[in-house]
């Protein structure tokens, strides 16, 4: 336990936990989304998310960004930062798509048990992680530098706080915001909302069930897009195998918050990124990746339900 | 295509009703056949005849050990996933803890400096990897179903982190000069030498036989009763008096004695064991060969096992695209447990009553599909 190391720069590694926090959150949206309509532990989301951020990053190399450009002005930042989140979420969508219309509907028609779809779901996860490891030959692919990462914005308490840590939070809590607004004033949040209560009394209401879970997985899709598009800018590198760490603790993220509850999952993620951080200062970073499964085990033995409880309050059997 | 898989259908049904009417001394010199076969295969002398059969880029005795630990792993998990139908997707955390033990214990290159023959580290290892069971099971053998797949799979990249990161467990330099399974020929020379894989193939055949002897009885005994109906509904079984969470801890448990075996058994082979032996992916090849086989079926888990570990090893030295297929393989199996779980959820030798489960819950599609 070194309590030195935290305590130097305690407000530096705050400001990081939740820098990475808010990418878990925004991951764990996704999780959250499609396990609140279908109960379904969404396994292949994390290869949603490694999607968008391959494709961010092969969509700025089409617009001429390769990996030591640095882009440099307020307005092309900007521009190419929108570009790349909109491509992120394309593809990410798309992935999304693919997968629930490949993978889960062929089981949901057949009434198959829960297990199958867990086993579909890391099978299409998998074979997914493995084509872009194919395709990348397990290497490291470059993000050219969108936004400088060495650029301080403002300090607080003597922190040094840079730009692409504000970027990425208020970013994450902008979606996030967006996303509650939908889920609980629109017509199409409505019948989110109906279905995740009760799936055949929605349908015989006149809900489109399949075009709701549909619309879900679209939803998730984009903000792990998002989310892999700001990893980009965050981390500068991507390999293909990141994802289904992440994936994990973004689960994680999603159990700590509540399964099933969108703001569950914004405190769940900002929550285990800083555990995370401060963990990794006391331990040393090489035990950094067992803190969330750590806490999922603690979490799962006192309060499976989470900090916040399933959001429409189901008990789980 | 149809026409093509009614044909296939008809022709093994044709095979299983033959087999369910013959009679029993008829199955038993088929069993007898069929082992004393997998004990000759590896005998140059006998492999030669059998065409594009044997592995073409390395040795056929190691190739037919490494299929003989995947069949026993799959073996394993079929009572976690096919008999109790508890999703353990970190399976091959058992096989690391058993590999482990033994070679802490064995190994000069270990802190503990123990220095114990592999034998003695044997048991030892059987009951840590029960105990190591046990405990991943306790706290999340209560909870639902998707959950366990979780922390299972949490559990293995635990372990893989802490054999990596630990001084104790030595990380990717790992521990060498683990000793072999004693016994030794009538002139001296060790049975379980570096050279010749074949001895270490028929020991686990051998093993293979018992395991599968005490899994089959197990299953039959009330133990297997209660475990199917915890798979087939939890909450009956539960009201009719099944104390679902001891079998269920049981299921793990026995599960994790066999993975745990396996790993002591490679240990014993390989002697050295590395973080690198620990490469997360091998849960999912081991549940690929348990659904492709047909889970809860203990033949099927052989066949999947066994088939799952040939193919791998038959795609070594073959490039597609400049690419060794072997690098496909992860990808493949990936693909392999969607197919199989959406045109054929019982696997290829499916366990009968598992079908019929299938089919029932297909008449019980709700509204808007």
């Amino acid at each position: 336990m070194d309590f030195n190391t935290l305590f130097s720069d305690f407000g530096g590694y705050t400001i990081t936990g939740l820098t990475v926090g808010a990418i878990y959150a925004l991951v764990a949206l996704g999780y959250t989304l499609v396990y609140g309509v279908l109960r379904l532990i969404n396994f292949a989301h994390s290869e949603v998310f490694i999607a968008g951020a391959f494709a961010a990053i092969w969509g700025w190399a089409a617009l001429g960004l390769d990996r030591d450009t640095v882009v440099s002005g307020f307005g092309s930042i900007m521009l190419y930062l929108l570009v790349g989140a909109l491509i992120a979420a394309v593809a990410s969508a798309g992935t999304a798509t693919v997968i629930e219309r490949v993978a889960y509907r062929p089981l949901r028609k057949r009434n198959a048990p829960p297990l199958a779809f867990l086993i579909t779901a890391i099978g299409a996860s998998i074979a997914i992680a493995e084509a872009f490891g194919i395709y990348t030959r397990r290497l490291p692919v470059g993000a050219p530098t969108v936004v400088r990462s060495d650029i301080v914005l403002f300090e607080v308490f003597g922190t040094e706080v840079t730009v692409v840590q504000v970027l990425v939070i208020a970013s994450a809590l902008a979606m996030m915001v967006a996303l509650d607004l939908f889920i609980n004033r629109s017509r199409v949040g409505r019948g989110i909302r109906a279905v995740a209560q009760d799936q055949n009394t929605a349908a015989l209401m006149g809900i489109n069930k399949d075009r709701i879970i549909l619309v879900v997985f679209i939803i998730g899709g984009v903000m792990a897009g998002v989310a892999g598009m700001l990893y980009d800018v965050r981390i500068g590198t991507l390999t293909y195998s990141v994802g289904f760490l992440l994936g994990l603790k973004a689960f994680t993220a999603a159990v700590l918050g509540g399964i099933g509850n969108l703001r569950g999952a914004l405190i769940g993620g900002l929550l285990l990124g800083l555990v995370e951080n401060y963990a990794s200062a006391l331990f040393g970073a090489n035990w950094k990746d067992l803190v969330a499964f750590v806490v999922l085990v603690v979490l799962l033995m006192f309060r499976p339900t989470g900090l916040l409880g399933e959001s429409l309050g189901r008990a789980r059997a | 295509m149809t026409s093509v898989r009614e044909w296939i259908d008809s022709g093994r049904h044709a095979v299983s009703e033959r087999w369910h009417d013959a009679p029993r001394w008829m199955r038993w010199a088929v069993i007898a056949a069929v082992i004393v076969f997998f004990y000759a295969l590896p005998n140059r002398e006998f492999y030669q005849w059998l065409g594009p059969i044997p592995t073409t880029g390395s040795n056929f005795g190691q190739v037919l050990f490494t299929i003989s630990i995947y069949v026993l792993l799959a073996v394993g998990l079929n009572i976690v996933v096919g008999f109790a139908g508890l999703l353990d997707l970190g399976y091959f955390g058992f096989f690391a803890v058993g590999a482990y033990t033994v070679a802490v214990l064995t190994s000069p290159s270990s802190d503990l400096k123990t220095l114990w023959p592999w034998l003695l580290a044997l048991p030892l290892a059987l009951v840590l990897t029960m105990v190591s069971g046990v405990m991943l099971g306790t706290p999340t053998l209560r909870l639902r179903g998707d959950y366990l797949a979780i922390v299972t799979l949490g559990f293995a990249e635990m372990i893989r982190v802490a054999a990596t990161s630990s001084e104790f467990l030595k990380g990717q330099r790992g521990f060498n000069q683990i000793p072999h399974p004693p016994g030794s020929y009538s002139d001296g020379k060790p049975i379980f030498g570096v050279l010749d894989p074949r001895p270490y193939y028929w020991l686990v055949l051998t093993l293979i036989i018992l395991v599968v002897l005490g899994v089959r009885n197990l299953n039959r005994s009330r133990v297997g009763r209660a475990w199917i109906s915890i798979r087939e509904d939890e909450d009956a079984a539960q009201l009719m008096g099944v104390p679902t969470f001891k079998f269920k801890l049981w299921a793990f448990a026995s599960g994790a004695f066999i993975g745990g075996l396996a790993g002591a058994l490679f240990a014993g082979k390989q002697n050295f064991v590395s973080s690198q032996n620990l490469e997360l992916l091998n849960s999912i090849i081991i549940l690929a060969a348990v659904i492709l086989g047909g889970s809860g079926n203990i033949v099927g888990a052989i066949v999947g096992g066994g088939l799952v570990a040939y193919m791998i090893e038959r795609f070594r030295g073959i490039e597609f695209f400049g690419i060794e297929l072997y690098e496909y393989r992860f990808m493949f199996f990936g693909l392999v447990l969607v197919i199989m779980m959406i045109f054929r959820p019982q696997g290829l030798i499916p366990n009968r009553r598992r079908a019929a489960e299938f089919k029932d819950r297909r008449k019980e599609v709700t509204v808007g599909g």
